[in-house]
């Protein structure tokens, strides 16, 4: 009988049987969960733009992203919204890895550690019931001790006052510097200023606990050292010339006064 | 046919007597990794009770049509692909937990269980023990990731699936949280105690001296 099933032929066609019916229901499995993956998907990052959004209303996550949050395309070089463009479909994440649509940063540039950035960055402006802006939602990305963490913050008008911050994605060491998430930590951000009197990135995490009354110092996370300066670093790319610098320099100015 | 008592033996052996983390020492990896607190640790356990079981039981029916030359290979295509099935349920259904788990789903397809199951067991015996045997094993391996995973979370982070049980200093609480428990390494001391511990009770499992 064992010879019956390790001829040549019987064994080519075991294994072509048994990877058609595996392809088949690989495929299947995939083509048929995909729109509920995709809805998954955006609840999720409705869910995390929300949670620093701070729209405090009863309205249902639909209707606020309908009249409260708008998603707006900004070219990072020029610091100006790109007119135009499918604004619903960008994802800045895939974008980042397509040479021509990104830069690769060199490693002097690249302080966040993340390889390629996206030329156009998608961000979100809300405003309150009677269309006056509130809040400017930025996304920020960059490597802390194991993995890219991934986060929205939310500034006041003034392009310089943090309303709020959410890591939404990031796999650090649970406990310690998973702890981005930990929502009395990223309490501590709120009131602070990005930049200084001069206009240069001043926000810092340090170490322990920042002073009463610091404007520009956040406490950094108790045994993750590492994560804590990839937050720092993060930030300093993303305020820098190469992330949001232009763009935020651009609102000080007063462009979205004009909107 | 195989009697009721001896499906039941089939499924409980693997959890104290013949256990694939304590006797066995497969899958010691994967255990390490997501133990860090219960949640994810359940998730897995019930992901990798799936998978056994299931691949126990399919490769069990095509046992006899399998070439013995290429048998690895048709059972690692079996398993890669309930794996991914596995994995694209969590996406559309607890997308919150694949996104915590997305990387460890994926080894389970490395998981020594699995292929261990198949190639001891499911290959030799008939599919209904092969998948009361899968889902034997998946609890076995469930029962010290979750003991352990409960361990480490309770002194980690003072918590049991996410409620607070010992109320941290960082968060204002009493308990000041042993850093050690979060990390990877605590997790095999845990299991060799616990190996240690149903030794014990079953000195047959000690290995003879050399």
């Amino acid at each position: 009988m064992s010879n019956k099933k390790d001829t040549f032929f019987s064994t080519i066609l075991v294994v072509l049987i048994v990877c058609l019916v595996c392809s088949i229901v690989v495929s299947s499995a995939a083509v048929g969960l995909r729109s509920m993956q995709k809805a998954n998907k955006i609840a999720d990052t409705q869910k995390n733009i929300l949670a620093v959004a701070g729209v405090s209303s009863n309205k249902t996550m639909k209707e606020i992203f309908a009249t409260n949050i708008k998603a707006k395309l900004v070219n990072l070089k020029t610091g100006k919204f790109v007119e135009g463009g499918n604004v619903a479909t960008y994802e800045q994440r895939h974008e980042a890895k397509i040479p021509g649509k990104s830069i690769k940063l060199t490693a002097k540039e690249d302080v966040a550690k993340i390889g390629r950035r996206a030329n156009i960055a998608k961000i979100y402006l809300v405003s309150d019931d009677h269309g006056k802006l509130q809040r400017i939602i930025l996304p920020i990305h960059g490597a802390g001790l194991w993995s890219t963490m991934y986060a929205f913050v939310a500034l006041k008008p003034d392009g310089s006052t943090v309303m709020g911050i959410a890591y939404y994605d990031q796999a650090e060491t649970p406990g310690l510097g998973g702890e981005v998430t930990n929502p009395r930590w990223t309490s501590l951000w709120i009131g602070k200023q990005l930049f200084n009197k001069q206009g240069d990135v001043a926000i810092k995490v340090i170490k322990g606990h920042a002073p009463k009354n610091a404007v520009h110092e956040v406490d950094g996370l108790a045994g993750a050292t590492l994560t804590s300066d990839g937050v720092e670093n993060t930030f300093l790319f993303w305020l820098g010339k190469n992330g949001f610098g232009p763009f935020l320099s651009n609102v000080r100015a007063g462009v979205l006064n004009h909107d | 046919m195989t009697k009721l008592g001896e499906m039941k033996e089939i499924a409980i052996d693997p959890i104290f007597n013949n256990n694939p983390i304590g006797l066995q020492v497969l899958g010691v990896c994967s255990a390490l990794a997501v133990t860090s607190n219960l949640k994810t640790a359940l998730v897995m356990t019930i992901a990798l009770i799936v998978v056994t079981a299931f691949s126990n039981f399919f490769i069990s029916i095509i046992r006899n049509v399998i070439p013995n030359s290429v048998r690895i290979i048709v059972q690692m295509a079996i398993i890669a692909s309930l794996v991914i099935v596995v994995d694209q349920l969590l996406k559309a259904f607890a997308y919150g937990l694949s996104k915590q788990l997305t990387v460890y789903v994926g080894l389970i397809i490395t998981n020594c269980i699995v292929m261990g199951r198949a190639e001891a067991y499911a290959m030799k015996n008939p599919p209904i023990a092969s998948f009361i045997d899968g889902v034997g094993n998946g609890l076995g391996y469930g029962f010290i990731l979750l003991v352990v995973g409960a361990i480490r979370e309770l002194f980690g982070s003072g918590a049991l699936f996410g409620f607070v049980i010992l109320p941290l200093t960082s968060n204002g609480g009493w308990y000041q949280a042993n850093g050690l428990l979060l990390l990877p390494p605590s997790a095999f001391f845990i299991i060799g105690g616990i190996i240690w511990v149903i030794r014990i009770f079953k000195p047959a499992q000690v290995e003879p001296k050399e």
